[in-house]
């Protein structure tokens, strides 16, 4: 008799000691998951020096957390962690696995899914689970963006996705939960790889995550006309407290860094204001904005699609706006 | 080791819709083909690109391969006519309707079926799947590394020194063939097509290999052997509290600022 596959896992990057923000992301949703499934979540924490994040963990939802815990794993070896994790889950046979889209999630996450002959669901930005069968509902843009597609893999276990950061909410920690810790020793087969890492080197380049986590954010589209504009629009951020955005064709002219990108190929981001001037509002762009509690758009076209999303709408030429609402921020107006 | 080798190079490239001939339609919620224009994903040029390159320093054979429908045929050409030197369309009712488990199992087999390879190179993702997900499964089956999000290749007398950027940094990393590489677009600028190369992409017989060829069963190949499925497609939709705000653009200003103190938010 085949044993059932219980448990919902998330693998957690980690960086520099510490556990990435998709990881915590990943970890409240799975523990939502669990209780809906009645099961339990584990995290999963490869690295060097990890055993304080096991507490984190827990904090963040995961029931059972198992460390591998080794001076080799201190950078990302795509050889490495593939065998780790397929290894684990075939030994103790999940029912669910979640990692986040994140390159290195990317990078290995496929090859594990094809070691165990399963399906494997990329970039997703929404899940949920069949009470009644267990089958992981996982939605995820299609068409450019111009759909989302529920995508499931009912027949074949574990099922797998990867999420695309910043999407998914994060729970309060509770630093009072308790949870069981198990210490994987490490297997001296893991680590035979072809793979030699020379150099590793982690941007402190923090734009991408503090527009994620922003609390407001002002986004500029193609629409901004000039670079006196685009300072403009810096000083309207800086005086709103928010964080500098951008749509894709913005980034692509390097006007502006790629890590500011904001939409499918780009950061999601969940702030309480988000303001527009001079964005469309296409499809790609507006998954990653929808999260937003207030969205103000800036937009000469009455017709632009970002005005169908907009709390508040402004049919106006940035133009004019970016200097009224200087004046009227400065308390000039 | 890589010095003396007459590498064997297989790319593999995917045949995607022309984003500039397409176009959604918001009410019916289906795409719409002004043409049936279509053309090698974007990032697959850049991989035939790093094979030529590498090819050019130490000699070597580039084979393209390609699943898709019969008129994959032309994507095929167009690599020909880059300068790849075979090429072998993957094609068989039975593949339709493949998820990147089954499309790893088809382009894993026809590999196989190749003399011998020593580096094989896709793209990062294609920009209709947009998965990333087909090259690192490829490589497991294959049973050999797989270095994604590859921007930089140097040769050494025994390995590859390759840089890989990720999303918050980068690594230089070293490996030995046979390995399989996924590569960004800022490797290098893809070439054209060449008039020589045209004439020969017009007259080479590129075989098309089904099942039969692969010894792959339909049923694990295509929509039948594809663990996960579509239940569901939406158009999507945003609900907002829609509010346009009228008046000159000063009052429209004063309007929006009040309704964000109004929120606690300026
Ligand atoms: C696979 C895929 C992934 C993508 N991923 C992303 C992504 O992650 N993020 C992203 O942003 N895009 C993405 N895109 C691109 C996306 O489809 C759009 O092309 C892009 O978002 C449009 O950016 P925009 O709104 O700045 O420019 P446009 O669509 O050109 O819009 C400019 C707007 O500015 C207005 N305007 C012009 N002048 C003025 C003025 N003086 N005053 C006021 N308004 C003015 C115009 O009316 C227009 O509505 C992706 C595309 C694809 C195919
Ligand atoms: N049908 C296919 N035929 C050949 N190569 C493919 C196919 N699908 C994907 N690939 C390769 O895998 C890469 C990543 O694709 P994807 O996982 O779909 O994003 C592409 O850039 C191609 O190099």
């Amino acid at each position: 008799m085949t044993q059932k596959n219980t448990g919902i896992w998330v693998w957690c990057e980690t960086h520099e000691n510490a556990m990435t923000s998709v990881s915590r992301e990943l970890l409240s949703e799975a523990s939502r998951l669990a209780l809906k499934r009645g099961t339990v979540t584990c995290a999963l924490i490869f690295g060097s020096d990890i055993a304080l994040l096991a507490k984190e963990a827990v904090s963040f939802g995961a029931d059972r957390v198992y460390l591998v815990d080794h001076p080799a794993l201190s950078s990302f070896n795509d050889d490495i962690f593939t065998a780790i994790l397929t290894d684990l889950a075939r030994q103790y046979r999940p029912e669910i696995i979640l990692a986040g889209a994140t390159d290195r999630g990317l990078a290995f996450i496929p090859r594990v899914a094809t070691s165990l002959e399963t399906g494997l669901t990329a970039n997703c930005i929404g899940l949920d689970i069949r009470e009644e069968d267990g089958v992981l509902l996982q939605t995820r843009p299609a068409w450019e963006g111009n759909l989302m597609a529920t995508i499931v893999c009912a027949e074949q276990k574990p099922q797998m996705a990867t999420v695309r950061p910043g999407v998914l909410k994060v729970s309060e920690p509770d630093h009072l939960r308790q949870g069981e810790v198990i210490s994987v020793e490490c297997n001296q087969e893991w680590l035979t790889t072809n793979i030699e890492i020379i150099s590793s080197s982690r941007s402190i380049n923090t734009g991408s995550s503090n527009l994620a986590e922003a609390e407001a954010v002002v986004c500029i589209g193609r629409g901004i006309g000039s670079g006196k504009n685009l300072e403009m629009a810096k000083e309207v951020a800086a005086l709103l407290h928010a964080e500098i955005g951008a749509t894709r064709p913005i980034t692509d002219e390097g006007l502006l860094d790629k890590a500011l990108q904001i939409g499918q190929t780009g950061v999601n981001i969940t702030p309480r204001l988000y303001i527009g001037f001079g964005v469309s509002g296409a499809m790609p762009h507006v998954i990653g904005i929808k999260n937003a509690e207030v969205i103000v758009a800036v937009n000469k076209d009455p017709k632009a699609p970002i005005f169908e999303m907009s709390t508040y709408g402004l049919v106006a030429d940035v133009n004019e706006v970016l200097p009224a609402m200087l004046k009227a921020l400065k308390g000039e107006g | 080791m890589i010095e003396a080798k007459r590498l064997q190079i297989v790319v593999c490239i995917k045949q995607v819709p022309d984003a500039k001939s397409v176009r959604f339609d918001k009410e019916t919620g289906t795409l719409v083909r002004e043409s049936a224009a279509a053309v090698i994903n974007p990032y697959d040029l850049h991989a035939l690109e790093a094979g030529f390159g590498l090819r050019e320093k130490l000699g070597g054979e580039i084979t393209v391969i390609s699943m898709g429908p019969p008129q994959a045929m032309d994507a095929l050409r167009e690599a020909v006519s880059m300068g790849a030197d075979n090429a072998v369309l993957l094609s068989d009712r039975a593949f339709a309707g493949a998820d990147t488990l089954a499309t790893t199992r088809v382009l894993a087999a026809a590999i196989n079926r190749l003399p011998g390879f020593d580096l094989v190179l896709c793209g990062k993702l294609t920009v209709d799947g947009d998965t990333a997900q087909v090259g690192p499964g490829l490589a497991c089956r294959l049973n050999i590394p797989s270095i994604t999000c590859v921007n930089h290749i140097d040769l050494e007398k025994e390995a590859m020194l390759l840089t890989r950027t990720y999303d918050d940094g980068q690594d230089v990393v070293k490996v030995k063939l046979p390995v399989l590489l996924t590569v960004n677009k800022s490797l290098n600028t893809p070439r054209l097509p060449s008039f020589k190369g045209k004439m020969r992409a017009k007259s080479l017989q590129i075989p098309v290999w089904g099942c039969a060829e692969l010894g792959l069963e339909p049923a694990e190949t295509g929509l039948a052997g594809s663990p996960t499925r579509v239940i569901k497609t939406e158009v999507v939709s945003f609900e907002a509290k829609k509010e346009m705000l009228t008046g000159t653009v000063q009052e429209q200003v004063n309007a929006l600022l009040e309704r964000l103190k109004a929120h606690g938010m300026a």
